[in-house]
């Protein structure tokens, strides 16, 4: 499968009863990558996402999915080439794991098309390569939160569609099941050749695994790019407000941030 | 399709049969229930007519003193709240798992309130009974269902807010009523307060067809309805993203939630807790099923059926209100799930 599907925005404007988050943000996700988007609380970096996913509404501006006004398309037809794994999904009381996946084939069913072998296929494939087909059958309230993540990230890719938006999806995992879903969705970015955003909290880990990094800063982005080429102390002083010190990560080799306090810094220099 | 493929997708039916045996009994032992104390009520009264006599004077073939008890006198009461329990059972369910919130029946979020306004200011102000004393109470919980939804309107409606507001509702309606009640003969008080209570005593067939035929068309329209619940469920975000018109489809089943109350109110009154508890149970009866709409509606029918049997004939008084055998098993539910919902720390 190819990237086909563009994503991006124009001059958007985002914001919340009259207080502005997002201001003239042009945004084009490369296809075919992993994008990371990153920033302080507050910066608007899940706003943008949702308002990527049409979540929310641009107060001006335009999000544009193949060229096309992502508000003025029908939100099916949107929904069968991009999903989104919203920050705090719900899932109903005692449904067990099979099902709640099953629900991310919603948007490929109709009155006349029921559930298909297609629909197998997606969600049986979605829970393979997230590894809880072993927990088909169990409530997802008896789970961990590793466990319950992947299972929420395997109905995001039952859903199949090219574009997969994730906001902050390591939040409350620890670092092993953080590696877990990020190594998940690189795989599923070279396997499927799916475009994936997502907003992350870890600098570290998203100048690791991001193809193209996205710096944002009061809702403006102060930097994009391969994160190789584009993170510097300098820059992330700027965005974060914070001393810190880049040095070529040890594994990978891509940057990494270590940040510099008040306290136990080193000697004086 | 690769071996390993077939294989994950038979674990997958597998798992999805997982608790399908104990969907159909239950969904069957529900409808026998049904239909034994259906029997059972037109069998028992002033003039008991054994079982056989009643199944063959329901078939068409008994003697025309049974027919006329049976047919005319007994069953208007029974079908009437047969169908009422449906859909209060369902109503309920509805509001229940698309505000996610146990507490969220019609009778709990001012709904039914809104019913007893309507009807109340008919019977009070306007002195109308029957059918227009119905249609008012179906207008009050239209009203003020509406009213709700627009207090609760902010970029869209949240459960917690809408329920907040509808009990602030609840409460303003029971107060419009007290005052109208106080203010008015005592006749009239007595007549409303017996309607309030939620009765089957003045049940006809004359009152019955109305009911049916709303039910003939809120009933399909709900099955429309229903289709986005399974994506709402999930959280408006999510639903969003899977593509369900989030806002507009949770109007359409609200619509069809308050439709099935008010319809239900308007023919017997707002007989309590039966929206509230048919959810919840239907629920722990065939867990990991989802909302178990069906079951919720069929258990509403069954729990009316024995609630209006036991305040005919096992109370002290054969003209007991079927509200009153009602409150008196949802009270204790209530107390029992807020309770619950305390010591496991979550909201049901």
């Amino acid at each position: 499968m190819t990237a086909e599907h563009t994503l991006s925005t124009q001059d958007l404007h985002l914001g919340y009863d009259g207080r502005k988050v997002v201001e003239g943000l042009n945004l084009a996700v490369p296809p075919g990558k992993v994008t990371m988007i990153v920033g302080p609380n507050a910066c608007g970096k899940s706003t943008t996402l949702r308002a990527m996913a049409r979540l929310l509404n641009p107060t001006a501006g335009a999000i544009l999915l193949d060229g096309k006004d992502i508000q003025k398309m029908p939100t099916k037809e949107v929904a069968g080439v991009l999903g989104i794994l919203p920050q705090t999904p719900v899932a109903p009381d005692g449904i067990i794991v099979s099902d709640l996946v099953g629900r991310g084939r919603y948007p490929h069913q109709g009155w006349l098309r029921k559930w298909t072998a297609e629909d197998d296929e997606a969600v049986a494939e979605a829970m393979r390569s997230t590894s809880v087909l072993e927990l088909a059958s169990r409530p997802v309230d008896a789970l961990s939160g590793g466990q319950r993540q992947r299972v929420w990230i395997a109905m995001a890719l039952a859903q199949r569609t090219d574009l997969l938006l994730l906001d902050e999806p390591t939040t409350y995992l620890d670092v092993t099941h953080q590696l877990e879903v990020l190594d998940l969705l690189i795989d599923l970015n070279e396997k499927r050749g799916t475009t994936v955003v997502v907003v992350l909290h870890d600098l570290n880990l998203a100048c690791r695994y991001a193809d193209h990094l996205v710096a944002l800063r009061a809702g403006k982005v102060l930097a994009e790019g391969n994160p190789g080429e584009v993170v510097t102390a300098e820059l992330i002083g700027e965005i974060f407000g914070m001393r810190c010190s880049v040095v070529p990560d040890p594994i990978s080799g891509t940057p990494m941030i270590v940040p510099i306090g008040r306290h136990r810094s080193g000697a004086p220099a | 399709m690769s071996t390993a493929l077939s294989e994950d997708i038979a674990v997958l039916a597998r798992a999805r049969r997982t608790g399908l045996g104990r969907q159909i009994g239950v969904t069957l032992a529900l409808v026998v229930g049904i239909l034994g104390m259906l029997v059972l009520s037109l069998s028992k009264g002033d003039f008991a007519i054994p079982f056989t006599d009643v199944i063959r004077t329901l078939l068409g073939s008994g003697d025309a003193g049974n027919h006329f008890i049976v047919i005319e006198l007994r069953l208007p009461r029974a079908i009437t709240g047969l169908c009422v329990g449906l859909a209060l059972g369902l109503a309920g369910a509805l509001f229940q798992s698309l505000l996610r919130n146990p507490l969220a029946s019609p009778d709990m979020i001012g709904v039914t309130q809104g019913a007893g306004v309507g009807a109340v200011v008919a019977a009070v102000g306007f002195g109308v009974s029957g059918f227009a004393l119905s249609a008012s109470a179906l207008f009050g919980a239209l009203a003020t269902s509406t009213l709700i939804y627009l207090l609760a309107w902010r970029r869209g409606v949240a459960g917690y807010r809408l329920i907040l507001i509808g009990i602030g509702v609840a409460g303003a309606s029971a107060s419009v009523i007290s005052y109208l009640l106080t203010s008015s003969e005592v006749t009239v008080a007595q007549e409303a307060l017996v309607w309030l209570t939620g009765s089957l005593n003045g049940s006809s067939l004359e009152a019955f067809y109305p009911l049916l035929i709303a039910l003939l068309v809120l009933f399909p329209l709900t099955m429309i309805a229903v289709r986005p619940l399974s994506a709402l469920q999930m959280g408006d975000d999510t639903a969003a993203g899977l593509g369900v018109p989030v806002e507009r489809s949770r109007r359409f089943l609200l619509l069809c939630a308050v439709g099935l109350t008010g319809v239900a109110v308007a023919a017997a009154g707002p007989v309590s807790f039966v929206a509230f508890v048919c959810g919840p149970v239907a629920r722990q009866l065939v867990p990991g099923k989802g909302a178990a709409l069906v079951q919720a509606s069929l258990i509403g029918a069954l729990l009316m059926l024995v609630a209006d049997f036991a305040a005919q004939h096992l109370l002290w008084s054969t003209q007991f209100p079927v509200g009153v055998v009602t409150s008196l098993i949802g009270a204790p539910y209530l107390l029992y799930l807020l309770a619950r919902a305390n010591r496991i720390g979550k909201g049901g």
